[in-house]
């Protein structure tokens, strides 16, 4: 039998570090494929990936890989916070790695879009 | 992970926690590079003038989809085993297929914009 946690298990904030890393980690695992097809479309040639690139030249498409990277970041992020975990002899500094994870999070999503207005 | 014997299950682990490791590298540099190449726009000119003929760039990149195609799989099985309650060989067979799809899809990608 599988147990299950209850309320005041899910307020931690070692649950939310869990369901980002877990959502972050799907949202990505699916966009995958989706990428690879994208740039597989440079074995037809350049304009081939330049028809591509311009179909996915448009705000929602700009916002979803926008919205991708900051979920990367912040899977980077959650991942390195678990090896720290697991691996690391170090201790109090979970909930700081949290924090910082956010931090670098925001921080990646500010520099791509600040990329893409230039 | 009920179906799945121990020795298979830490082996999972082993390899989830190992190429999150190299991951944890190439993603770094993987986002330094989006933002780096995203500046201006995308075009398949400027991308190919990056990629075209680079052995360094084929060499990160192969190595980068290979560490995906262990480490995104074992992810996808946890999810299906505790969220979806799929366990047993068909989750295995599944999350291996994934595996070998993203292997394939991805070194295909990185041949289309190297060679």
């Amino acid at each position: 039998m599988m147990r299950r946690n209850d309320v005041r298990a899910r307020n931690h904030p070692a649950y939310w570090a869990f369901l980002v890393h877990r959502l972050s980690g799907l949202a990505l695992a699916l966009f995958l494929p989706v990428h690879f097809w994208a740039l597989g479309q440079a074995i037809a040639g350049e304009q081939a990936l330049d028809g591509f690139l311009r179909f996915a030249d448009r705000p929602l498409f700009k916002f979803a890989e926008w919205g991708l990277v900051v979920l990367l970041s912040l899977h980077l992020m959650g991942g390195l916070r678990l090896l720290v975990i697991e691996f690391a002899p170090w201790t109090h500094l979970r909930k700081d790695w949290l924090a910082v994870g956010l931090g670098v999070g925001a921080c990646t999503g500010l520099a791509f879009l600040l990329a893409l207005l230039r | 992970m009920a179906a799945m014997n121990v020795r298979t299950q830490a082996r999972l682990w082993y390899f989830q926690r190992v190429s999150a490791m190299v991951l944890a590298l190439f993603v770094a540099v993987h986002i330094g590079i989006v933002v780096y190449a995203v500046r201006g726009g995308l075009s398949g000119a400027e991308i190919l003038a990056r990629t075209h003929g680079s052995i360094a760039f084929a060499f990160f990149y192969g190595v980068f989809v290979l560490a995906c195609a262990v480490h995104v799989p074992i992810g996808l099985l946890r999810i299906a085993q505790e969220w979806l309650r799929w366990r047993g060989p068909s989750a295995v067979a599944a999350a291996l297929a994934f595996a070998v799809l993203l292997a394939v899809m991805g070194l295909r990608a990185v041949y289309g914009v190297v060679a």
